[in-house]
């Protein structure tokens, strides 16, 4: 029995509305606009995934919070496990964008990277 | 330290470090201006640095990028160009000075300077409505927040704003906030639309809303608030086609949090003390194809001309201003020849409002309509002269959005001797437009 899903894609601003048609191992997509609206929907059918972005908490720097995003995507079932694991992480001042301030999160094989620059508190 | 009062002269001050204001610096500083950024905060980026969610600069970089990465490569973009910055820094008043400059007070911790420039670009950008606003009965107890302050307490403080929050209007930044928040394990009760559709764009409401099963309720809004020194919650009730709330479908919902995400307005406060004349519909200054307002000598980018929905845009229209701005700045006042373009039914809005047709750049027509058009739509524009339309350029759109900015690239070459230009909207389905 064919399973039909209407999904808005997530990939661009321009936010596609898909169709995709899952029959057993096979889906089908419509309502695409390029080769990676495609891919999403075909994501969909089997395990949404999403990027987390979310901050974690700093010592020592110029601000409380830095802002960081997952090197890849992550399975949208586990975005909430994946900020209960980064509530521990304190990282310290100074940071650069792109430094890895958690590796391997819940074993996914994905790193939280630091998407801003985080200078060390000035002492006057 | 001593407090005295300095002076400087440069030939473009931008007003503004957000990606707007660092797109037009760079953009004056190549065309060979001296320019002077100045910036309230301490750090430049502006409320891209709050913006920690992705989805930034597909345009412009073919990437996804957060709002803090987006903000790193323009501010990086500004080091390299040479441009001079002064942060913690604000322009109390501008006033011109003769026919080709103008005189800034700008106030810092470092004191009173007295700024003298050849042109000024307004990258002011826009301010949330707050609940003075917008029509909700009862007190006005702690705990109501607009979504942006929510966002900077979040995300930059650290704070939770309370932990179980109804979010009114579905904005862009509302819709952020509400998966933020859940994120955060606040319990997002549900987003309140007082319009029969999301204000905020569609991927906003699968990605921040269906993911998170976050109920969106339409044509339904916040009438009242309660609580004596915090929120302890809200009524909601479903409108009628007036916005009117229907009585007898009244809902209490208990919360100790209200978010607003009612609306950004342009923020034009020192534009409009230079006499910059104001449009109805975006309620930033009208321009021109240069981002040049009908004030010669100051220009306008980015949310302070209209809220733009992509930063990518608001980044090309700075690089437009800058460009121009040094051109005026430093080729001395030139001769302008404006032309209205007009939006026709159906549209919300255009920009710009006039162009230039004595100047070579030609750049896009940005648009919003001002109802889905589901069938898509042909949009075109047209030169008058007299009763005759003569088509310059025409796209068409899959389906039309009011969210949703879109854009008509403008032909190289534009006819001189036209009334006015006009952009109309051909539906699909062959339907007129009755909004």
């Amino acid at each position: 029995m064919p399973e039909t899903l209407n999904l808005t894609c997530i990939v661009c601003p321009r936010g596609c509305r898909l169709t995709v048609v899952k029959d057993g191992d096979a889906v089908s997509v419509s309502g695409h606009a390029c080769p990676r609206g495609e891919a999403y929907g075909r994501q969909e059918a089997v395990c949404p995934l999403r990027s987390l972005t979310t901050t974690v908490r700093a010592d020592g720097g110029a601000r409380p919070r830095l802002a960081v995003r997952s090197s890849a995507d992550l399975p949208l079932s586990r975005l909430l496990d994946a900020m209960a694991a980064l509530d521990g992480v304190v990282v310290r001042a100074p940071v650069r964008a792109g430094d890895v301030v958690a590796r391997d999160i819940l074993g996914l094989g994905v790193d939280m990277l630091a998407t801003d620059n985080l200078e060390e508190a000035r002492h006057e | 330290m001593s407090v005295g009062l300095q002076s400087m002269e440069t030939d473009v001050v931008v007003l503004g470090a957000g990606p707007a204001g660092l797109a037009a610096a760079v953009s004056a500083r190549s065309a060979g201006a001296r320019v002077l950024l100045v910036e309230r905060e301490d750090r430049v980026g502006g409320i891209l640095k709050q913006c920690v969610h992705d989805g930034f600069g597909l345009e412009k970089f073919r990437e996804r990028l957060t709002g803090p990465e987006y903000a790193l490569r323009e501010a990086d973009a500004f080091r390299a160009s040479g441009a001079s910055l002064l942060t913690e820094a604000y322009v109390t008043s501008a006033t011109r000075s003769g026919d080709s400059s103008f005189l800034l007070d700008c106030v810092s911790p470092r004191g009173v300077a007295q700024v003298r420039a050849r042109a000024l670009v307004m990258a002011t950008g826009c301010r949330e409505r707050t609940d003075r606003q917008v029509f909700i009965h009862g007190d006005r107890p702690a705990g109501i927040f607009t979504a942006g302050l929510a966002q900077y307490m979040v995300n930059v403080q650290g704070l939770l704003p309370g932990r179980r929050a109804v979010i009114l209007g579905s904005g862009d930044i509302g819709l952020i906030m509400a998966r933020r928040l859940t994120l955060e394990g606040v319990k997002v009760e549900g987003v309140y639309e007082i319009k029969s559709e999301p204000s905020g764009l569609a991927r906003n409401v699968r990605q921040c809303l269906e993911d998170f099963g976050i109920p969106l309720y339409l044509s339904t809004t916040v009438t009242s608030v309660r609580g004596r020194r915090r929120v302890e919650g809200v009524t909601v009730a479903a409108v009628d086609g007036r916005s009117r709330p229907i009585p007898g479908t009244e809902r209490e919902l208990a919360c100790d949090t209200l978010i607003l995400s009612v609306g950004l307005i342009p923020e034009n406060e020192l534009a409009v003390s230079l006499g910059v004349p104001l449009d109805g519909a975006t309620r930033g200054p009208r321009v021109d194809q240069n981002m040049h307002t009908l004030a010669d000598g100051v220009f306008a980018c980015g949310n302070a001309v209209h809220v733009n929905d992509l930063a990518d845009y608001v980044s090309e229209s700075g690089r437009v201003a800058g460009g121009a701005a040094a051109a005026w700045a430093l080729g001395g006042p030139q001769a302008r020849d404006l032309t209205p373009l007009r939006a026709g039914p159906g549209f919300l809005y255009a920009v710009p409002q006039f162009v230039d047709v004595l100047s070579g750049e030609r750049g896009s027509v940005f648009f919003r309509s001002n109802a889905t058009v589901a069938a898509g739509a042909r949009v075109s524009l047209g030169a008058m002269k007299d009763d005759d339309r003569r088509e310059l350029a025409a796209k068409t759109y899959p389906v039309l959005r009011p969210p949703e900015l879109e854009r008509l690239v403008l032909p190289p070459e534009l006819p001189s001797g036209a009334d006015s230009y006009i952009l109309d909207m051909e539906r699909m389905d062959g339907g007129g437009n009755d909004a």
